[in-house]
């Protein structure tokens, strides 16, 4: 086996410093009930180019070669070529969570970076080294607000993501907290603030909500915070799509901010690997789960940075822990540190202006179910959402994604999305196959 | 003797908002080609970001040499073993990197319709047959994110079983050698913890277990082989003891990797169990995530884990998420699917009997690292080790040297540290695991630095006090860093 680099002889000379004579003796302390007596039923060993065939072959039985108008919680945006020469670094790629500072301040000084990236585009004081992805990120700080507020209710938008809102009920069920959803308005397909207002009360941890919307919206975070903080609870703002932080105004009114970072030069990857994020206001730091960098000294008074507030995390407060989370997504996490690197100040609004611009055009001519300012995605209307995919399809284009499934009241709608990876000429096709569905 | 490294000129590098200035760009887009849309007719100008305050500006050039000259302060696998113990620091082969880049699987969306999306669920199928005969269970979800991810997924899937037994109960026990994930794991899912301690062998006290299981028990959550490197060979009648009360078994699946192959849970009473694809698994540690935490389950907890399920349905793959019974979902989309493909790339390359093998060099070379050393340092239990070895410092302790210290001499010598104090039940602890990834000679360097560092403790027990002396910085102040916590670059 060519992951195995001893040779049959060496194995002989260890077996014989241990004084046993076989593999098989290094286990003869096991009672014999416990042993499996067969061969595991998986098929022999592969070489590399069969390995590399079977995934092809499973690569080609997905989608490829179409153009997408996909988005919802996943975007296709454009990798940096850096991306991938920097995340496969074996220094990065192969090693461990850096405890030990010396050997490792290269991950350390990256996630340093990445936090600080995190405040300045959240408007946030500090920011966490990432967690898993956006929907956990959500449902710890939500627990996190519980734990400040000392409250057990949460009020969510039914425009937050749908598949985060049932990470939360999950989360929430077992923690004592109870959820309690608010609407949209269903002209604009924004907050429905008088809901939200009716809705709060004494009892009322946190207000979440997410801009831009599931609908792509973009909402008016900070009334929804002052409604909230009259209350005494906590706006907890969520985003899926990362780079509407280039162009939009970061949530002054927030107390804290829990995102999804796959738009980072994240492949969609059916799903995950993805990072999430959570930043909040120095105030409630000593709350904040999952792990933290700082910066500090070494002996010789050399700047250096280490793991920090650890007495928060599972290894050392056990079943006091403010959360059992054990990992963050580093290697992620650098990879979206690699792509605000080489987008930068100027590259990140540019990029974010070309979103807003296609996603524009394409909305300046389908039938738009919403008039609320939207960003890279927007909802509009078709009879039949199944049949007009079924026809894009013939012209090797995905479209966008029915809302039954997740909003029974917008059986005639579709979620679109169009960044700056869609062409022109697939909007133009998108378009006049949808006025041909109409 | 040193014998494995020595120093070489590394880089200095500031920070990329201290390399920052202004005008410099690392991008180039192509030309829009639609309409530009003024942002603050169209956003609102309220909702519209000034220029973002301090944000980086570099060029393409300094940003990879930034990167690159951070990268070359870490240690990693690649550079030599890693012998972490809990950690599996195995080797990640590239080959699985390479085909989870695959087109068709790395830019799969996860609402592409399912027959667009056949190949990806596929490999999902196919991961999970795999690791179902490995673990002998009956069940498994993929959704989780990692491995304390999978605990909490499990503890949930065992609670909700129980509450439609009428009562989900209140208490989860753990052993005081658990990983610190265990108890946080179940005071999330709403248990409170009760330690029991570990008998004179490194086992978990099956009497004191007896005595302590009755009906308000949900479950216990044990590990093995335990943080001992000590395989619990009582598993079965642990089982019996907690399924006489109606409590379930739960196994952190953290030492899989000493049993793939040779011991299935599942055949040994085992309820429901996670296991980590990083550590078992080989995919790459990243300096801290992704993970992947598959939960494996019996028969009974089954309609319990998360939607959607993966089901065949005819000559097709699709995704079930009419379970009425099920705790819902713990992740948005399917899991770390990225991860999933890395995973079965390692099982396809080993196969049954390579994964087998695989396990046996494990132990070997942990029992060998046992045998090397055992002469100089103190052994925490005497059973025989499995896939890790854990020493005290107790006879190095009384030369005022700690296992910290052993641990940062050990950076000089060329090496990544152990785990240092951890189980907790060990004073000093010092865990050991090589993995199967260690050549003899790799094994041997360690070994001698090891015993040359004992007897060092003895001789000059200062160098051991202020190592490392060969790494870009010496030991830093976490007592600062914690006090004061400076977790933002600021300008100056």
């Amino acid at each position: 086996m060519r992951y195995l680099p001893k040779s049959d002889s060496e194995r002989g000379e260890m077996l014989a410093a241990c004084g046993v004579s076989s593999l098989e003796d290094l286990f003869a302390h096991l009672p014999a009930e416990v042993r499996l007596n067969r061969p595991l039923a998986i098929a022999d060993g592969l070489s590399e180019y069969e390995i590399l065939d079977y995934f092809r072959e499973r690569g080609a039985q997905n989608a490829s070669g179409y153009a997408s108008f996909l988005g919802a919680g996943a975007y296709f945006h454009y990798r940096p070529v850096l991306v991938d020469a920097v995340v496969s670094r074996g220094e990065f790629l192969t090693s461990y969570t850096p405890y030990q500072a010396e050997i490792s301040q290269g991950t350390l000084t990256a996630i340093f970076e990445f936090q600080t990236m995190m405040c300045q585009l959240t408007g946030m004081d500090v920011a966490n080294a990432s967690m898993y992805d956006g929907s956990t990120a959500l449902a710890e700080a939500a627990m996190m607000a519980a734990r400040i507020t000392g409250r057990k209710r949460l009020l969510a938008a039914r425009t937050l993501h749908p598949e985060y809102r049932e990470v939360l009920a999950t989360y929430a069920r077992n923690q004592g907290l109870e959820v309690v959803e608010f609407g949209y308005q269903p002209a604009s397909g924004a907050l429905d603030l008088e809901d939200l207002d009716r809705k709060l009360d004494a009892a009322t941890a946190a207000v979440i909500v997410q801009s831009p919307n599931f609908f792509g919206i973009v909402e008016n975070v900070n009334e929804a915070a002052e409604l909230a903080h009259r209350a005494g609870a906590l706006l907890l703002d969520v985003f899926t799509e990362a780079v509407s932080l280039g162009l939009l105004a970061p949530p002054a009114g927030a107390d804290i901010v829990a995102g999804e970072l796959q738009s980072f030069a994240i492949s969609p990857s059916f799903g995950g690997p993805y990072a999430g994020i959570l930043a909040t206001r120095e105030k409630y730091i000593r709350q904040l789960p999952g792990r933290l960098v700082g910066e500090t000294v070494d002996t010789r008074g050399n700047r250096a940075f280490c793991l920090t507030l650890a007495t928060r995390e599972q290894h050392i407060r056990r079943e006091k822990a403010t959360s059992n989370i054990c990992t963050n997504q580093a290697l992620i996490a650098l990879m979206a540190t690699v792509f605000m690197t080489v987008y930068g100040k100027q590259g990140l609004r540019e990029l974010a202006e070309q979103n807003l611009a296609k996603a524009h055009y394409l909305g300046g001519k389908l039938p738009l179910r919403f008039s609320g300012p939207y960003f890279n995605e927007f909802v509009a209307t078709v009879e039949d959402p199944a049949a007009l995919n079924q026809a894009l399809l013939e012209r090797k284009i995905v479209g966008g994604l029915p809302l039954a499934r997740f909003y029974p009241e917008l059986g005639d709608a579709m979620l679109v999305c169009a960044t700056e990876m869609v062409r022109r000429e697939d909007m133009e096709a998108l378009a006049r196959v949808w006025e041909a569905a109409q | 003797m040193i014998r494995k490294a020595r120093t070489h000129v590394n880089q200095n590098e500031p920070l990329l908002f201290e390399l920052s200035s202004p005008g410099k760009v690392g991008y180039q887009l192509p030309p829009l080609d639609v309409p530009p849309v003024d942002a603050a007719a169209a956003l609102g100008a309220q909702n519209v970001r000034d220029q973002i305050q301090n944000f980086p500006e570099l060029s393409e050039v300094e940003a990879i040499r930034h990167f690159t000259r951070l990268s070359t302060w870490n240690y990693s696998i690649d550079l030599g073993m890693y012998p972490l113990g809990s950690c599996t620091m195995k080797y990640n082969p590239r080959i699985n990197e390479r085909v989870a880049q695959v087109a068709g699987l790395a830019w799969a969306h996860p609402y592409q319709s399912e027959a667009l999306a056949q190949g990806a669920l596929e490999i999902m199928a196919r991961l999970e047959a795999a690791l179902l005969e490995i673990t002998g269970m009956d069940a498994v979800t993929l959704q989780p994110a990692a491995g304390a991810h999978g605990e909490l997924t499990g503890i949930l899937v065992a609670r909700a079983l129980l509450a439609s037994r009428g009562n989900p109960r209140r208490t989860v026990l753990i052993p005081d050698s658990a990983h610190g994930t265990n108890p946080a794991t179940a005071a999330i899912a709403g248990y409170e913890v009760r330690n029991i301690q570990s008998n004179g062998r490194g086992m978990l006290d099956v009497p004191a277990l007896a005595r302590i299981v009755d009906e308000d028990v949900a479950a216990l959550m044990i590990t093995n082989p335990n943080t001992l490197g000590v395989f619990e060979e009582n598993i079965r009648a642990i089982a019996g003891i907690l399924h006489d009360k109606g409590a379930l078994l739960y196994m952190d699946g953290a030492n899989m990797n000493a049993l793939a192959g040779l011991v299935r849970p599942g055949d040994n009473g085992v309820d429901v169990m996670h296991l980590n694809l990083h550590k078992t698994f080989s995919t790459p540690h990243g300096g801290g995530g992704p993970g992947g935490g598959p939960v494996a389950v019996k028969a009974p907890l089954a309609p319990f884990l998360p939607i959607p399920r993966l089901r065949r349905a005819g000559d097709r793959w699709t995704l079930d998420y009419e379970r009425g019974q099920s705790i819902g979902r713990v992740r948005a989309f399917y899991g770390n699917f990225g991860v999933l493909v890395r995973a079965l790339a390692y099982i396809l390359a080993h196969g049954g009997e390579g994964l087998r093998n695989a396990t046996l060099d494990a132990v070997l070379n942990a029992t060998y690292i046992r045998k090397g050393i055992e002469a100089d340092y103190e052994i925490a239990a005497q059973a025989p080790s499995m896939h890790e070895c854990v020493f005290s410092d107790a006879r190095q302790a009384a030369r005022g040297v700690h296992t910290g210290d052993i641990a940062k001499r050990l950076i000089d010598y060329g090496f990544h540290p152990y785990t240092v104090s951890f189980p907790l039940i060990v004073h000093g602890a010092m865990m050991i695991e090589p993995t199967e990834s260690e050549s003899k000679r790799e094994l041997d360097l360690f070994i001698d630095a090891l015993v040359s560092i004992a007897r060092e403790v003895e001789e000059d027990p200062e160098t051991v006090l202020k190592a490392p002396h060969s790494t870009r910085i010496s030991r830093v102040d976490e007592v600062r860093a914690a006090r004061k916590p400076v977790v933002r670059w600021r300008p100056a």
